[in-house]
């Protein structure tokens, strides 16, 4: 595997602050509409489908890789994705951790916490041993 | 109501611009577009502008040419914004707003070094999405990757099949000799070209290029009194598609949502279309867009670019013939100036004669702007020869 791709800091904003607070503490959060109870993401204090207040929810960050791209025309390569969380919501995200090349849609993944270059914890993906 | 009549049309012939400014870039294709028409500077009361010069770019530009303007929109939509102009210059034309339209396009992207494709954009903080996914590296190539790793998955697109986009674009480009790139090419050379971000090869994404172009539209008094051949848009329909909080479907651009309300403005069916301008930033863009304006079935996209289908003279839908954006220019990074200019060369008989397509009197041009595999802005805009 070659050296990991160093991730840059997030922009942060005070719409942002109480998710990547979490995520500094290990907890990965979703955003669940309290008036529909539709998943979205990347995350809004209202929900994009009926306009209802929201409220983050724990997830266990599993989920499924909806697509993926390598890219390669770079020092370190790295793999660009949207994941499908077990919520519903596809993310935009890194997987990491991997053998680029043994990538597949549809494979099985889970939640991975790397640190960007200012230390916030970035919710990644890795692929889950052993599933397909 | 006054009906728009496309009169004037001008592709900057750079395509490098070291020696040059910006705003030369946009006034040089300003005033070769007037030239086009027989129209002058003074003429022009409606500008329409979009581009990378923040904090009141198009008052600026209009001072910049001593513009006297009661009508100008400065929509900015990425890619298809000179598409979404002329569709706007359109409807300021007949709603009286403006008699004589200028839209500009210019930029110098080469000249700036800018790895368009690959390099990570400086990007805006305050766009909400920012925060939640710049880090994460999405740099064009490979948003558009993860569109046709999907598109593969989904249907079994092959990357010869997307190859043939390039092939075919290559094929017109020989006969620009103000292309970039003038090189015939093969489905072999296209797939054998090194990958960019899986599964885009070099030879799947377009060129950057410094240049511009310009459009002019005018009144129908006014166009009737000029001398050029005259051009009509008679369909027009625009969209903007994202994430939708999450259920995105990387197959589906929002040119599914702008074609239908082009068509059914126009009254006119997909076989009526003599020749296709349509934006390829990417060889798999064409593919998805060919099966959103509704020129085949969804998923069928691969089938039909295959085996010279696109390629003037030999397939069902002559495409790009000035080379398009992956051989010819994308002056600015952004390919809808260049889609237009090239449908009104069509509908004129002015294209090169090895390309031109016979009784071109219907024509369309689309573009996207932004990515497709995030969010993005769609333009159709269907012609006529009058």
């Amino acid at each position: 595997m070659a050296d990991a791709r160093i991730i840059p800091a997030p922009n942060q904003n005070p719409e942002t602050e109480p998710y990547y607070r979490a995520f500094g503490e290990g907890r990965f959060l979703v955003p669940v509409c309290l008036a529909c109870g539709k998943a979205h993401w990347y995350p809004r204090f209202f929900c994009p489908y009926c306009g209802g207040k929201t409220e983050p929810r724990e997830s266990r960050g599993e989920g499924t890789i909806y697509s993926y791209s390598i890219m390669r025309r770079v020092e370190r390569p790295f793999a660009l994705a949207y994941v499908e969380l077990a919520e519903g919501p596809r993310m935009m995200t890194n997987l990491v951790d991997c053998d680029f090349d043994a990538l597949a849609i549809g494979q099985k993944v889970r939640l991975a916490f790397k640190p960007a270059a200012d230390g916030t914890a970035m919710p990644c993906f890795t692929p889950v041993p052993g599933e397909r | 109501m006054a009906e728009a009549f496309i009169v004037g049309a001008f592709e900057h012939p750079t395509r490098k611009a070291t020696d040059k400014s910006v705003g030369q870039l946009h006034a040089e294709s300003a005033l070769g577009a007037l030239a086009d028409a027989g129209l002058s500077l003074s003429d022009v009361d409606g500008y329409f502008w979009s581009g990378v010069m923040p904090n009141l770019g198009i008052v600026s530009l209009s001072d910049y040419m001593n513009l006297k303007l009661r009508y100008f929109d400065s929509s900015d939509v990425g890619g298809a914004s000179p598409i979404v102009h002329v569709s706007h210059a359109v409807e300021a034309i007949r709603k009286g707003k403006c008699d004589v339209a200028l839209v500009t396009l210019a930029g110098r992207p080469r000249s700036e070094g800018q790895a368009t494709g690959t390099g990570a954009r400086a990007g805006n903080a305050l766009q909400p999405d920012s925060p939640w996914e710049s880090s994460f590296g999405p740099v064009t190539s490979n948003v558009y990757g993860m569109c046709a790793m999907r598109h593969m998955h989904d249907y079994g697109t092959t990357s010869e099949q997307l190859a043939w986009v390039k092939v075919a674009a290559s094929h017109h480009a020989q006969h620009n000799p103000a292309a970039l790139l003038r090189d015939v090419v093969t489905v072999e050379e296209v797939v054998n070209s090194p990958i960019v971000s899986d599964p885009l090869h070099r030879l799947d994404c377009c060129v950057i290029t410094d240049g511009g172009g310009a459009l002019v539209l005018a009144r129908e008094e006014i166009a009737r009194k000029l001398s050029r051949p005259l051009v009509r848009p008679i369909g027009m329909g625009e969209a903007i598609m994202g994430q939708d909080g999450g259920r995105i479907d990387l197959t589906v651009s929002a040119g599914s949502r702008s074609a239908p309300v082009a068509f059914e403005q126009a009254g006119l069916a997909r076989t009526d279309i003599k020749y296709a301008s349509i934006y390829d930033s990417f060889t798999i863009t064409v593919v998805i867009e060919v099966e959103d304006l509704g020129f085949c079935a969804k998923g069928a996209g691969g089938r039909f670019v295959a085996d010279g289908n696109l390629i003037s003279g030999v397939g069902k839908l002559p495409w790009n013939t000035d080379g398009g954006g992956l051989c010819n220019n994308h002056p600015a990074n952004r390919g809808g100036m260049t889609k237009i200019i090239e449908a009104v060369r069509q509908l004129r008989g002015e294209a090169h004669p090895a390309v031109q397509v016979r009784h071109c009197d219907l024509a369309l041009a689309h573009g996207t702007g932004g990515l497709l595999g995030a969010r993005h802005s769609a333009a159709t805009l269907i012609m006529e020869r009058v």
